[in-house]
């Protein structure tokens, strides 16, 4: 068995590409780089979709990234079982493709925001968040602009009972998102999207500290579809 | 009937009736709107002389732009000289003064390019795309030198905090910049912030740049070659930012400023900024590089079109032809002029080998950035444009990139500048009882310029791309370069209007000191000075010495401390009516670490560790922070300028970084130790117990040069003591870090959680 090959797609104006492929690397998987236009998966075990602005954030967050050929592979992919991971503006996307419910918002105070900040893992059974024990608090970088998580109070009650709710920000909220909630993990558990990001954090050379890496060696040992 | 609206030249805007050259020579009488355009009657006649018949309206407009004081330098030249004439001796330097941007060798294979660039008067008219632009040109001049850009920075300066119009422009400014670096996945590493009442109407807006490079792949504006093709790429032009360099950077603005002064009819001159389009610019570029297919480039910013085809003609020694018809456009009403004086951005023009024209298009397309060739490179020494087929310029490329005019504007010594040094701030109320220092302190760290600056930073992304080791609030961004190695850079820069207005060659000395010290504290060993001069109008003499006297003072400074300056940008006219800013030279350093992982952070970072003040205090106040906030007082002397002093402290700095002696440093500067101990227990949450080995009020708010705040390492006293006496380096013990408060014996102590609400509530309280 070779080692674990977890594809990160670069749309145009992503920007943590490059940073999702170390963290890969860190985590001692190899890290296959998925360009947008391509509608080919390269048969890998796992996907990232990484920060940035694809489509420089127009017409909305994610709102033309979801139509990308590569997404056309992703999605049917995704239902049927393979962990994708949206970060940030990732997070965005997997929203807009309804592979996860709900949609991210304007920060509360209009402004975009990087701070080093503290989140509780809720779920430890997701394909990325097994690394972690049930509530613990983690350090990790957020950095956005429209950052706020919001659903209806029907989707965010099921979220509840439904044990989706991936983390939530520890001290304080920073940016007036539902419940504190900081991602959210599909019903089946595979697809997770995270407003922080765990990329930053894995060497405190150069970043908060490494908490974030446990997301990256979670999925090397996630169940793979056939 | 409204009439026919026209463009800058007065011709009618219909793309139809041109100015051909064989007009121009037809008629020479014909008056033309060249002071319009900001040329003067002798330049206009230059003109005349250079070309033997009066220019068309479409050379007026090339003319008009690169003879602009932006772009022509024609103020300044005559000064800037001397960085040449006084370079220290250097084998680091790959490309210097005169291209996009300096490159310098690091080592390991690695070069690294920087430049500062101002976008002051656009950021005043329209905050948000003026300063977001800034950060688009300057990426693009880095871009241009063959370099991935891999981090930015800024030096800001607005008016008094609490005025309205700060209000307006500091909130715009921020999120401009904002917007544009962080949609470029660039990190912000640092920057200054500080407010005078100078600023208001003329707020300073200087972005700065690095990319990263290896020495062969060192890229140069010059179009070689005759065959070879001129392609434009990136975005289309259109009719946004004309005349940006000749009427907007290169004039004062009127009294009265502000949205309700006339400054909203320069608004069309400024730019409109696409940080998505710059992204996959910038991707592009690099794979185009790799693919080796680029002879030789220039981005598009200042002068637009007429810009890149003249210089990169008159660098390649060579000539051009150029069919301005074929320029894609975004409003198919512009004429010839209008074309080449756009400063429409997100553009770069490269010259590519007929062979490799289908690979250049190619790699283009797949990052969807259109791409036209326009042109030739030709042998006829010549820039020649046609429009509807007729011939509208030709010139030699070499007079308006060149040879522009040279001035020797008249200097005088301001008549108050005798009065302003004998203002000795000696003769201010100092702080008498403990409860007055505690006050004091609390005053001058709650002051604007002493405050939290993280309302702003907070807005920008430092983390993407995951190789910055350091960024605001320590002493100097530093990125690393080479993973393996641990090579890695480190980035400051800094500015005292206030100490250039009591002694502008001191004053500016004292910044290149002050940002030489900041990359040393890091650990690292600085190399290489860029700068960023903003100043009144060059017209005025008293500027005009202020200039002259800043330029001496970096150009002595520079071979004293063996770092050349590799390039920079002027910018003039920063002045509303009569009143100048205070003369604000920002000098920017750059060092190398050779092992990043050893940097040192500031901050206290545990308790129990010996606080060591390196440097020697003496009584000086002048320009200093303290007599500023507590009594609104500038006057007397700037601190003296020590340049051995600050050769040996950096020496102790980067030998005990290196081995490992340091917990944390930080370099003393505004507002003196007073501010250095809370910043430091501030950023580290770690408290301290200080006794002060002298007078307290000259060691807690004296700004003497050549110092440094450390805090060694349990075990590694006697090394650091036994290396700054051997370097020269005076060092005290002045106290133990630990428990939740500040304290400084038999004066006061003030808990961390006090200390931290006058630091970090003014701006907030401010601007949100």
């Amino acid at each position: 068995m070779g080692r674990s090959r977890i594809g990160v797609v670069t749309f145009p104006g992503s920007l943590d590409d490059h940073d999702a492929r170390r963290a890969v690397r860190l985590a001692g998987a190899r890290a296959v780089p998925l360009w947008h236009g391509d509608a080919d998966l390269q048969g890998v075990d796992a996907v990232i979709l990484p920060g940035g602005f694809s489509y420089g954030d127009y017409l909305r967050c994610g709102a033309i990234a979801r139509f990308a050929p590569v997404m056309t592979e992703l999605i049917p992919a995704a239902r049927k079982g393979l962990p994708v991971l949206g970060i940030c503006n990732g997070f965005q996307i997997l929203c807009e493709a309804h592979l996860l419910p709900g949609a991210l918002t304007r920060n509360q105070r209009r402004r975009f925001i990087t701070r080093d900040i503290t989140i509780r893992i809720e779920n430890t059974t997701s394909a990325w968040t097994r690394a972690y024990r049930p509530g613990q608090e983690i350090g990790v970088v957020l950095k956005s602009g429209e950052g706020a998580y919001m659903a209806d109070e029907q989707t965010l009650a099921a979220l509840e009972s439904g044990g989706q709710v991936l983390a939530r920000y520890a001290a304080g909220n920073p940016n007036g998102s539902a419940r504190d909630i900081a991602g959210v993990v599909s019903e089946a558990g595979n697809v997770a999207g995270l407003m922080p990001h765990p990329e930053h954090a894995i060497d405190a050379l150069t970043g908060p500290g490494d908490d974030g890496l446990g997301f990256f060696t979670a999925v090397l040992g996630a169940g793979m579809p056939a | 009937m409204t009439a026919r609206p026209r463009d800058l030249t007065g011709r009618p805007r219909d793309g139809v009736a041109q100015d051909t050259v064989a007009q121009a020579a037809a008629s020479q009488d014909r008056a033309q709107p060249f002071a319009a355009l900001g040329l003067t009657v002798a330049e206009y006649e230059r003109i005349i002389g250079l070309l033997g018949r009066r220019p068309t309206d479409a050379e007026l407009a090339i003319y008009s732009v690169m003879w602009s004081e932006h772009c022509s330098y024609k103020s300044s030249r005559k000064h800037l000289r001397l960085f040449a004439e006084k370079a220290p001796k250097t084998d680091v330097l790959l490309a210097g003064m005169g291209q996009n941007a300096g490159v310098v060798d690091i080592g390991h294979g690695y070069a690294v390019t920087f430049k500062i660039e101002s976008h002051n008067h656009p950021s005043f008219v329209e905050p948000f795309q003026g300063a977001a632009t800034g950060v688009g040109g300057i990426v693009r001049d880095i871009l241009a030198m063959g370099a991935r850009p891999v981090a930015v920075m800024d030096a800001l300066r607005f008016g008094p905090a609490d005025a309205p119009d700060t209000q307006r422009v500091l909130p715009g400014v921020v999120a401009g910049i904002s917007f544009y670096g962080n949609c470029l996945g660039l990190p912000n590493i640092g920057g200054e912030l500080a407010f005078d009442p100078c600023y208001a109407g003329n707020p300073l807006v200087n972005a700065l740049c690095v990319g990263v490079l290896r020495p062969a792949d060192l890229k140069l504006a010059a179009a070689t070659g005759p065959g070879n093709k001129v392609i434009l790429f990136g975005s289309r032009t259109g009719p946004d930012g004309i005349g940006g360099a000749s009427v907007l950077a290169s004039a004062s603005f009127g009294g009265g400023g502000g949205r309700a002064g006339g400054e909203g009819a320069k608004r069309p001159s400024v730019q409109v900024g696409d940080p998505f389009m710059e992204k996959l610019l910038v991707e592009c570029c690099l794979e185009l590089y790799r693919a080796g297919v680029v002879v030789g480039i220039q981005d598009l910013g200042a002068a637009g079109v007429a810009c890149a085809t003249t210089e990169l003609a008159a660098g390649g020694g060579t000539g051009m032809r150029v069919s301005l018809d074929a320029v894609p456009l975004r409003d198919s009403s512009l004429g010839p002029a209008e074309i080449l004086m756009s400063e429409s951005q997100e553009r770069m023009m490269a010259i590519v080998t007929p062979e490799d024209v289908t690979r250049f298009l190619g790699i283009c397309a797949r990052w969807d950035v259109q791409a036209t060739v326009i042109g030739e490179v030709t042998g006829t020494g010549r820039l020649e444009m046609t429009w509807h087929g007729e011939q509208v310029v030709d010139i030699p490329p070499g007079s308006a990139a060149d040879e522009g005019p040279v001035y020797d504007r008249p200097m005088q010594r301001p008549a108050g500048q005798d009065a302003l040094a004998a203002d000795d701030p000696a003769r201010l109320p100092r702080p008498a009882g403990p409860g007055e220092f505690r006050a004091a302190l609390l005053a001058v760290l709650g002051s604007p310029d002493g405050a939290d600056k993280s309302w702003v930073t907070e807005q920008y992304d430092r983390y993407v791309r995951g190789d910055t080791v350091l960024a605001t609030p320590h002493d100097a961004g530093v990125l690393r370069i080479d993973e393996r190695s641990g090579l890695g850079v480190a980035l400051a820069t800094d500015g005292n209007g206030r100490y250039c207005q009591l002694d502008p060659y001191a004053g500016t000395q004292l910044a290149l000191c002050e940002a030489h010290r900041n990359v040393a504290v890091t650990g690292a060993r600085p190399l290489a000075v860029t700068n960023c001069l903003n100043f009144g109008s060059p017209e005025d003499p008293a500027v005009m010495w202020q200039f002259a006297e800043a330029v001496r003072g970096l150009a002595d400074g520079c071979l004293a401390l063996g770092t050349p300056v590799t390039g920079g940008n002027v910018s003039f006219y920063n002045q509303t009516g009569g009143v100048a800013i205070q003369p604000t030279p920002v000098v920017g350093v750059l060092g190398v670490h050779s092992d990043v992982r050893r940097r040192v952070r500031s901050g206290f970072a545990a308790a129990g560790n010996s606080i060591v003040l390196l440097g020697a205090t003496r009584p000086e106040f002048g320009g200093s922070l303290w007599a500023w906030a507590l009594h609104g007082q500038l006057g007397g002397r700037p601190p003296a300028v020590n340049f051995a002093a600050e050769l040996a402290l950096a020496e102790v700095m980067v030998t005990a970084g290196g081995r490992g002696l340091l917990a944390s440093g930080h370099d003393l500067s505004d507002g003196g130790l007073a501010v250095g101990l809370a910043e430091c227990c501030l950023s580290g949450s770690v408290g301290a117990t200080v006794t002060l080995p002298g007078d307290p009020f000259t060691l807690l708010f004296s700004e003497s040069a050549a110092r440094a705040l450390v805090e060694v390492r349990a075990g590694a006293e006697e090394d650091l003591a036994l290396l700054s006496a051997s370097a020269g380096v005076p060092a005290f013990v002045i106290g133990t870090t630990g428990a939740a408060a500040l304290q400084v014996t038999g004066l006061f102590e003030i808990p961390l959680a006090e200390l931290a609400a006058a630091w970090s509530v003014p701006l907030p309280a401010l601007f949100d």
